[in-house]
């Protein structure tokens, strides 16, 4: 989020699945799942942005349609101010950039590095392709020499050793290093890092996060880092002073710098995260596990038929009853950058005049 | 001193008399015979666990601990051969070696005495049954009373925050991957069972689903009088429940004690490197750090102590023996030479309390924030 022109700015998304086959389409009985639903997002160069979230709150979703894997379905999604789909549909160019310009600035790690790698090449195999692509006028022995600066670049050493393993006779964490370097070869602007370091042993997570952030100064790229895991979260983007946003079904309840995200959450959401993430010193770990889980509600709801107003409020213990008619918006109470989706946030909000949700749940349900 | 094919020791065994014993682990080993060499999965383990404790087990990948687990119930699938002793201590009766049991007294034990929540729940539910349907068949094995039994499941559901009748007619697909987990939990525990033993029974959930069964399981072991062991590769999710810590590295414990104890003054090397090479909430970014080197391979374990290549304080004693357990303090237990010297060569802090802005080390922002 620098002051300059952002390197990706995504306006007010959505990303809809209809679920249902044709049957259900001729009977206009179809489900829309609301994976994303309307996020606005902006990141700049050499930035470090995290999305933390349950499974299904749409961060993989948003993170595709980030680097222009997966077309919004409302919103518009900018490279450099240039919009990436009309770039695509458009036969003339419509700005500066060509659309396979775009996607080469923008790649993707994935969670599982053993099947993102093709099992059969050799990594010399699989680095070697995007070179060829892209640097046409190397000669083989350049090609090489790079690939060997690269792999020791990457802790791989010797790289000549390296270079002709196949991704099975590599260890997980290596794995995940060759995705990397595939990654960052190609000198991209933005790296979507989806899950890269959950599937890796927690004692090799530092590691590998240290790698990208090294390799980021090397490269000028940017990170949007999706994760479950506040710690990892809170590591790679309190390393690199970025942000770490929330999401929850669908929207970001939360964004901002990541230590006021840490240390000081606004949303209830955010605080229940906090919550969850174990704490190592052992009086903090005790205290939390004497609490009561601090959720109503300790499923997440389907996505299919989100709750109404604030989604989040059939789960939150600081519900009331405005929550569950409208929405609210992100909004920057304090004007220190950090911005919640939360009444609670705002003091003079009706928020703090409305009847507690349970009283208004019992009037409406009969509860066993 | 011993050499390392003689070095069971037993020294951190005989900690606590007077606490009861439950199950004993006494020199087992499993080893698999393969085409480059035989792989010493487990190595002349020992190990104690007491009734009614949470013992955690935590090591990284390949360490050895997912063995352990299925060592304890004669688990250990083919070719790996299971050597040793697995000492049962019944509440009533004789004490039994779990390794020498009959095939259907073996079966008999797994549900009834001893059960087993391995990693993913995904898999272990059959998908052409309803949940009701695994439950029903565990009971009919067992000879257990159909309708009692029934009515415990109902309880233990709802404990879990499950509807029992909601939940028990459909099939595993129809539940989410936290509900078929906490399921399975609730299956494990349909027999009483003593023992409940758990690999990573959390690992493919999210971290609230993964906070929140934690929560629960320390409930039902205060209700149960449940002994549970508990297997993870993440250290601070079972630090905060477990009533004693087991540090295992390259296929052997290498140091055990009190959960507090091991977390605030960690002896061992390799553990103090894993309390700084973890990803948490609350330490400092800046001491974090990742462990140098690589965790052996099977095959072919260094001599002496395993950790002595990527160990800072390692001596020519370390190269040449296999260290025994050293008395840290009362019922902690590290096996290193040095182990008074890693205090000073591996530093490591966790938080002092309540988090504080200066924990987190964000230069300052130069830049407006226009997002």
């Amino acid at each position: 989020m620098s002051s300059k022109e952002p390197v990706i700015s995504l306006e007010n998304i959505e990303v809809h699945f209809e679920l249902g086959g044709f049957i259900d389409k001729l009977r206009s009985d179809v489900d829309t799942v609301k994976a994303v639903d309307g996020v606005s997002l902006e990141i700049g160069e050499n930035d470090v942005v995290a999305l933390v979230g349950e499974s299904g709150c749409g961060k993989t979703t948003l993170g595709k349609t980030a680097v222009g894997l997966q077309r919004p379905t409302g919103g518009a999604i900018r490279y450099r101010g240039q919009d990436i789909w009309e770039t695509k549909d458009s036969r003339r160019s419509v700005g500066d950039y060509e659309f396979e310009e775009i996607r080469r600035s923008l790649q993707i790690i994935h969670q599982d590095p053993g099947s993102s790698l093709n099992p059969h090449r050799t990594v010399m195999g699989q680095l070697v392709d995007p070179i060829k692509k892209w640097y046409p006028e190397m000669n083989p022995g350049q090609r090489e020499e790079n690939l060997f600066e690269l792999l020791s670049r990457m802790g791989m050493k010797p790289p000549e050793d390296y270079a002709n393993r196949y991704p099975h006779q590599l260890s997980g964490g290596e794995q995940q290093r060759v995705a990397l370097g595939r990654a960052l070869m190609l000198e991209p602007d933005l790296v979507l890092a989806d899950e890269a370091v959950s599937a890796l042993d927690v004692s090799l997570r530092v590691e590998m996060m240290d790698l990208m952030l090294e390799l980021q100064d090397v490269v000028n790229t940017s990170y949007l880092f999706i994760s479950h895991d506040l710690a990892n979260a809170r590591y790679l983007a309190g390393r690199a002073d970025g942000y770490i946003g929330v999401m929850y079904l669908g929207n970001i309840v939360e964004i901002g710098p990541v230590d006021q995200i840490i240390n000081d959450p606004q949303h209830p959401y955010t605080q229940i995260l906090r919550w969850a993430t174990p704490q190592l010193n052992p009086d903090l770990a005790k205290k939390a596990h004497e609490q009561e889980i601090p959720v109503r509600e300790v499923d997440i709801p389907d996505p299919i038929d989100p709750p109404s107003g604030c989604h989040f409020h059939p789960r939150c213990p600081q519900a009331r009853a405005i929550c569950a008619k409208e929405e609210p918006e992100l909004i920057d109470p304090v004007g220190e950058g950090t911005r919640a989706a939360c009444y609670r946030a705002d003091d003079n909000h009706e928020y703090w005049n409305s009847p507690s949700i349970d009283d208004v749940e019992e009037e409406l349900t009969v509860n066993p | 001193m011993t050499t390392r094919e003689q070095a069971t020791n037993y020294q951190h065994l005989q900690t606590r008399a007077e606490d009861d014993v439950i199950l004993e682990i006494r020199n087992a080993s499993v080893r698999f015979d393969m085409d480059r060499g035989s792989a010493r999965v487990l190595d002349d383990v020992n190990m104690d666990i007491y009734r009614d404790e949470l013992l955690g087990i935590v090591g990284e990948s390949g360490s050895g601990k997912s063995m352990f687990a299925s060592a304890i119930l004669d688990a250990v699938v083919e070719p790996g051969i299971l050597q040793g002793q697995i000492i049962y201590h019944r509440k009533e009766g004789e004490p039994i070696d779990i390794l020498q049991l009959e095939p259907d007294e073996l079966r008999r034990l797994r549900w009834d005495e001893i059960s087993m929540v391995f990693q993913g729940a995904m898999s272990s539910f059959n998908p052409t049954m309803t949940v009701r349907g695994h439950f029903e068949e565990t009971i009919r094995a067992h000879g257990a009373d159909m309708g009692e039994r029934m009515s415990h499941v109902r309880h233990l559901l709802s404990e879990l925050y499950l509807e029992p009748e909601r939940v028990l007619d459909v099939y595993p697909h129809e539940l989410s991957g936290g509900m078929k987990q906490r399921a399975l939990i609730a299956l494990s525990l349909v027999l009483d069972p003593e023992v409940l033993i758990m690999d990573e029974p959390t690992a493919a959930l999210d971290l609230l689903m993964q906070r929140s069964i934690l929560s629960l399981l320390y409930d039902l072991q205060q209700t149960y009088d449940l002994t549970i062991v508990f297997i993870t590769h993440d250290l601070p999710l079972v630090a905060g429940i477990a009533d004693r810590l087991s540090v295992m590295y390259s296929f052997q414990f290498v140091e055990v004690g009190e959960s507090e104890e091991i977390i605030r003054n960690a002896a061992h090397p390799y553990t103090r490197a894993l309390l700084k090479s973890v990803p948490s909430i609350d330490t400092p970014l800046d001491e974090m750090s990742h462990i140098e080197g690589e965790s052996p391979d099977p095959v072919n374990i260094p001599a002496g102590c395993s950790y002595h290549p990527r160990c800072p304080i390692a001596t020519s004693i370390c190269v040449e023996q296999d260290p025994e357990f050293f008395e840290v303090d009362e019922d902690h237990w590290a096996a290193c030479f040095h182990w008074e010297e890693a205090a000073d060569a591996v530093e490591y802090s966790i938080s002092s309390g309540e988090l504080t802005a200066e924990d987190v080390t964000v230069e300052p922002d130069e830049e407006d924030d226009s997002g």
